[in-house]
């Protein structure tokens, strides 16, 4: 039935590829973005994920020419705008912090591009009228931009962002002055807006969850490059390096040998893979902490730890645990009535296991966020 | 309770002598009068006075918008340190002696000032020109002096226009210029509203620059209360004029309130 409904609604703006190409900045002897490619598909929703000061901000600038690199290009569609000042890149934005116009109404916020490209009046109220109704904010036309709620204003931004019908979107970590609940619902709503428009969608955020909810593909930034470029089932699942699986998801890394190609070591216990084990450098194992399971009979890999803390946050359980050797362990198990009373108690040595499927092992070539 | 002794001072030292301005206004030989007032109206050298003052304020009010626009805005574009030696520049007249700064112009403007003798070394004028003890050097004296009231509200307005809405505007596809007119100028008109009205009303009181700018031809408000006092000891006259110069400023101010409201004036 749905898709049915999404084929007879032709997207309403045309889906452009997206090219960057060997680009680099630098401020100084800093080096923010060091010869970053990234092939945008048309129509695609791709996240450029990463710390504060990864260099996504920056990629984000440049794209929308606030920034000149210091080297490389980009391309929007067939057409190389690397030299193109921002206003004549028909790029819609929409900043973290709204930059709705104070002393505009609604309507006139969303008819400011309209008006800048010289369209003619007539024009411009059915436009903006569709514009408003796409984001649902039909009958707020008049309404002044400090009577409005940050959802609504988050909302504004987004019309005014693609009323003249942009080659492209850029959202700048749109939704990180809302509140949880609003995000959460924002999150779906955009993804929901992004489908109906067609257009596609660079999106900068820091969390992780906002990128793997919404996304196509994510590309994680790291320290000015990118560590891994991949769907969020991959970049989870499969993370490329060490920075990736700790920055995505609860990932306790632990360092491992090389046994062979599909085994390594851990504190002498053997660790089976499904994946082949990457060839060279200091080896860790990501245990995201909801795939580790109590241990069965019959189970594999399995993995023993001394409980020392057990914390119950709603729908799941928090044991935090201590591996031999002392390196930490934190599993998270769902609650429900029938698993409950099978928990390990604080004190005691249990053991869990560990699915080749989740056993990941990543080479240390990515710093840790902590250090970046 | 803790306002009440405020409250007195004020009293004291404002609302009392202010009292007694209004009183003695009404005051014509131990009698009451309306003459001090009659006389407004009637007689052509006050009404040509209060003319002139309006003249002189209103070119002294746009010459420093003019002046001081255009120098807020590049004031703003410097880089932060640069800025703070701008903003002392412009404030370094402010705590220079008004009389010094008004003498320094005497000397500038005098028929063999430097203005007049470079200007014809140049070959633009042949005969000096008339810059000082008229209107002109009046004008020229008060810009000067006024212009920190306005570029000192203007520049810190400015200041706190939020410069993502101008790079949001370039985004959404307004030209420079366009972006200018439609967000930055209008944001700013707050800033710009309070210093000029700044300006033209401490412009109407001004006495100092145009006794010794203006020579004896032109005769403004403020000269015209002090000549009422020292020249004729009228205090009656003098108040007269004090009090209907205050109902204008005072006018002026419900003005600026119906068309842009003085909270946000202040507040920016």
């Amino acid at each position: 039935m749905r898709a049915v409904e999404d084929r007879s609604t032709a997207p309403i703006l045309q889906p452009l590829a997206i090219k960057v190409r060997a680009t680099t900045k630098r401020y100084g002897a800093v080096v923010v973005l060091d010869d970053v490619s990234l092939d945008v598909e048309p129509g695609e929703f791709l996240t450029l994920l990463g710390p504060s000061g990864s260099g996504k901000t920056t990629l984000l600038n440049i794209i929308a020419g606030f920034v000149r690199a210091d080297a490389g290009s980009l391309l929007i569609g067939d057409e190389d705008v690397t030299d193109t000042p921002p206003h004549r890149r028909g790029i819609g934005i929409v900043f973290q912090n709204y930059a709705l116009f104070p002393h505009m109404s609604v309507a006139e916020n969303v008819a400011f591009p309209l008006i800048a490209r010289r369209i003619s009046r007539n024009e411009i109220a059915p436009t903006v009228d569709m514009a408003l109704s796409l984001v649902k904010l039909d009958g707020f036309g008049a309404r002044r931009i400090d009577q409005l709620s940050g959802g609504q204003k988050q909302r504004v931004a987004l019309a005014r962002a693609i009323v003249f019908k942009p080659k492209l979107i850029l959202m700048d970590e749109p939704l990180s002055a809302l509140d949880k609940q609003l995000r959460e619902h924002m999150q779906i709503e955009i993804r929901a807006l992004h489908e109906r428009l067609g257009a596609t969608t660079i999106y900068v955020t820091h969390d992780q969850r906002e990128a793997l909810t919404m996304s196509h593909r994510i590309a994680v930034l790291n320290q000015g490059r990118i560590a891994q470029l991949g769907t969020p089932t991959e970049v989870y699942n499969r993370p490329a390096n060490n920075f990736v699986a700790d920055f995505i998801g609860e990932a306790m890394l632990v360092p491992v040998m090389r046994c062979d190609d599909y085994t390594v070591l851990l504190n002498g216990q053997r660790v089976t893979l499904a994946r082949r084990v990457p060839p060279s450098g200091d080896l860790m194992l990501a245990i995201r902490s909801e795939k580790l399971r109590p241990w069965r009979y019959g189970a594999e890999n399995r993995i023993e730890a001394v409980i020392r803390k057990h914390i119950f946050q709603g729908e799941s359980h928090v044991i935090l645990a201590e591996l031999d050797g002392g390196l930490a362990l934190t599993i998270r198990l769902p609650t429900h009535v029938e698993t409950d009373g099978l928990l390990p108690k604080e004190g005691e040595r249990t053991a869990f296991s560990l699915h080749p499927e989740h056993a990941v092992v990543v080479s240390c070539d990515g710093q840790r966020p902590e250090c970046s | 309770m803790l306002l009440l002794p405020g409250l007195l001072i004020i009293g004291a030292l404002l609302l009392v002598p202010l009292i007694w301005l209004f009183g003695l206004s009404f005051i014509h030989d131990d009698r009451l009068s309306l003459v001090h007032y009659q006389r407004l109206f009637e007689d052509p050298s006050y009404i040509k006075s209060f003319a002139v003052t309006f003249q002189v304020a209103s070119t002294v009010t746009a010459l420093t918008v003019l002046l001081g626009y255009p120098l807020c805005y590049w004031m703003l574009r410097l880089p932060k340190a640069m800025q703070g030696v701008a903003l002392i520049c412009v404030l370094i007249p402010f705590w220079t002696s008004l009389l010094v700064r008004t003498y320094a112009w005497l000397v500038l403007l005098q028929r063999r000032g430097l203005v007049n003798t470079s200007l014809q070394e140049v070959g633009l004028i042949d005969e000096p020109l008339a810059l000082m003890y008229n209107v002109t050097g009046t004008t020229i004296g008060m810009t000067h002096v006024l212009l920190p009231f306005l570029v000192l509200p203007l520049f810190a307005s400015m200041q706190r226009i939020d410069q993502e809405l101008l790079r949001a505007a370039a985004a959404l596809g307004a030209s420079p210029a366009f972006a200018f007119w439609k967000v930055f100028f209008p944001l700013s008109l707050p800033g710009l509203s309070a210093g000029a009205l700044l300006v033209f009303v401490l412009s109407i009181g001004y006495y100092v620059t145009p006794q010794l700018l203006g020579g004896g031809s032109t005769v403004m408000v403020g000269q015209l209360i002090q000549r009422n006092v020292e020249l004729f000891s009228s205090w009656g006259a003098a108040s007269a004029v004090s009090v209907v110069l205050l109902a204008i400023v005072l006018g002026l101010f419900w003005l600026m309130n119906r068309l842009v409201s003085l909270d946000r004036v202040f507040k920016g």
